[in-house]
């Protein structure tokens, strides 16, 4: 078990190193660098030569890959041309901005997904399942952009409840985020508790289905007993590896619905650095995202194996 | 003497109509087949039967409410908001249509490969497919688009490229699925080289679930496509886009919602039905596809 613990370890750390090299290639082919986006116009003869040598640009390529990964190891994501500031500066807000949408996201996405899922599998084909299931489906396939223009349309321009657009500056304190940040968390939600609700779904009729879950009721098991005991703890086991997935998904996600609601977060800090061609706060964030994506699939996998009674004794069988 | 039988075994036309006819007994299959074609002959002849030219624009028509010259109404620009939603799914299906292919394709073949292959070979390439996967699909094409552009030259090859890397996954796994199997290793016994045995062997077997894995991979290109268009990195005006639309007609939703409405229908209607025909494929085809988050 150790052992294997220490197998996915290693293999997401070296996930994380490859996306860095990845990550810098991708930022070397792009046109232009830190001193073009910096001078402008003027960037040419000896005001670019000056910059790129003040920057270390003039060196190789690997040296400056070893350099940035080293600095990023201990934190220093370096520094933003424009403003000299440090960027783990700029990128904190937005991280923690970004943070409170997901995170809003998931405290309402995953009970509303175990809940509505495992309900929709005991009533299988009845209408409530019906209604659950295909909402799910167009919640899923739909992009987020049309479903967050859809309710900023009904709950904002039609019903007036909630504002339609973030005004809230990126490092204003949290509580000023309210109730601008409520349709951003109900489009997350939406799309969550969708990708979610279909895996706990077919689980738990999977479970339902299964030789023991029968055997339980026939034995006399009353049904809510079998449900709660026999069926559910093992039909979630495989949902811990969704919610992962769809974790790192909304880090992705993310980009499109702030750039709608106009929320100064990490994603649409993304796209404005990349056509600015600001390259190492492009770089920053790529790591950022990168690593927490491995991170939760770690985790995830680790929770499983913990909670998995047969891998968790695989080396006593001599597997 | 000759060995007559009564099986014969079907060939790819009768295999073809039999599993259309299976997508189409199925509720949900025949729905999304219906809307697939219909946006596809859409997408054909468009521009034959659209009442107004998708660039005429006219400054007292603007944003105004649906009648019987504009049954949608008009855009910010005055322009047909009907004729522009009709044809504003060409420019996305005749992209996706050819990259979608594309990326199945490379995809494809380079996980068979590297399925038959295995060893260490196969360890670093699913390490750096690992890699490629943990970075956000809206960074990776950005980088290539700000790059090279926003024509379709370089968004094919960009989605191609992209989104043929999970198939990747795919194809390498249902390729160790068959790898084992004895028909394989009776190939390898006669000596077949490992390009036949891709070719007779695996490329046969591996099909179906790349077809069906197609099928998702087209949805999701959709989605990154209109997304792409809808932040402005897709395709560049005039040219009507359902993605395009909607971020134009944003700013006047509470004077024409119609506006944002009518491509929010046409882009919706598209990939629930690219995504039911996908289902009943998979399930006409016997695959089993496992639960995933989009990429």
């Amino acid at each position: 078990m150790l052992s294997m613990l220490m197998r996915r370890s290693a293999l997401g750390l070296i996930t994380v190193w490859l996306v860095s090299i990845i990550i810098f290639i991708g930022v070397e082919i792009l046109p232009g660098d830190a001193c073009t986006a910096f001078l402008e116009r003027e960037a040419q003869g000896l005001l670019l030569e000056n910059c790129r040598r003040d920057l270390g640009l003039d060196r190789p390529a690997w040296m400056r890959y070893g350099e940035w990964a080293a600095n990023a190891l201990s934190g220093n994501l370096g520094v933003s041309p424009d403003g000299q500031r440090q960027i783990s500066e700029l990128v904190g807000y937005r991280l923690r901005n970004t943070l409170l949408l997901a995170s809003g996201a998931i405290l309402c996405g995953i009970p509303l997904a175990l809940f509505l899922g495992i309900v929709a599998a005991l009533w299988r084909d009845r209408p409530f399942d019906i209604i659950v299931s295909t909402t799910a489906i167009a919640a899923m396939t739909i992009p987020e952009f049309v479903s967050a223009t859809l309710l900023i349309l009904i709950f904002s321009v039609w019903l007036g409840w909630v504002p339609g657009i973030v005004l809230t500056s990126s490092n204003a304190p949290l509580a000023e985020f309210f109730p601008e940040v409520l349709l951003p968390i109900a489009v997350l939600t939406l799309v969550m508790t969708a990708h979610i609700l279909r895996t706990v779904r077919s689980s738990v009729i999977e479970t339902l289905a299964s030789d023991y879950a029968q055997m339980a009721l026939l034995k006399g098991v009353p049904y809510w007993q079998m449900v709660f005991r026999h069926v559910l703890p093992n039909a979630l086991l495989p949902t811990i590896n969704v919610v992962a997935l769809t974790i790192a998904w909304l880090l992705g996600g993310v980009v499109v619905i702030e750039t709608v609601f106009n929320y100064p977060g990490l994603g649409r800090m993304m796209i404005d650095s990349i056509s600015d061609r600001d390259l190492p706060v492009t770089q920053a964030i790529a790591l950022i995202i990168a690593s927490v994506y491995v991170g939760v699939n770690l985790l995830a996998d680790l929770l499983t194996m913990v909670a998995n009674p047969r891998l968790r004794t695989a080396h006593l069988r001599g597997k | 003497m000759a060995v007559t039988s009564t099986y014969r075994r079907a060939g790819p036309v009768q295999r073809f109509w039999s599993v259309i006819k299976d997508i189409c007994s199925r509720p949900s299959g025949a729905i999304g087949l219906a809307l697939v074609f219909s946006h596809v002959a859409l997408a054909l002849i468009g521009p034959f039967i659209v009442p107004y030219d998708y660039t005429t624009m006219n400054a007292a028509q603007m944003l105004s409410q649906p009648s019987a010259a504009h049954w949608l109404g008009t855009d910010h620009l005055g322009r047909d908001t009907l004729t522009r939603t009709l044809l504003g799914g060409r420019e996305a299906i005749l992209v996706t249509g050819i990259a979608t292919p594309l990326a199945v394709l490379w995809g494809g073949l380079v996980g068979v490969f590297f399925g038959l292959v295995g060893g260490r070979v196969d360890d670093v390439l699913m390490r750096i497919v690992d890699a490629f996967l943990s970075l956000p699909w809206i960074l990776k094409m950005l980088v290539l688009i700000v790059t090279f552009g926003t024509g379709i030259e370089v968004l094919i090859p960009t989605l191609a490229f992209f989104y043929g890397i999970p198939v990747i996954r795919i194809a390498r796994a249902a390729t160790h699925d068959v790898v084992a199997r004895d028909f394989v290793q009776a190939a390898r016994a006669r000596g077949h080289g490992r390009f036949t045995i891709i070719w007779q062997e695996l490329l046969p077997n591996v099909r179906d679930a790349l077809l069906v894995e197609g099928a998702m991979r087209w949805s999701w290109m959709l989605l990154a496509f209109s997304s792409l268009s809808f932040l402005g990195f897709g395709v560049s005006p005039p040219t009507p886009d359902w993605g395009l639309m909607i971020a134009d007609a944003r700013g006047f939703m509470s004077f024409s919602p119609w506006g944002v409405i009518a491509p929010m229908i046409g882009l919706s209607s598209l990939i629930i039905g690219i995504n039911l025909s996908a289902d009943a494929l998979a399930k006409a085809l016997g695959i089993d596809r496992a639960q995933k988050a989009p990429v």
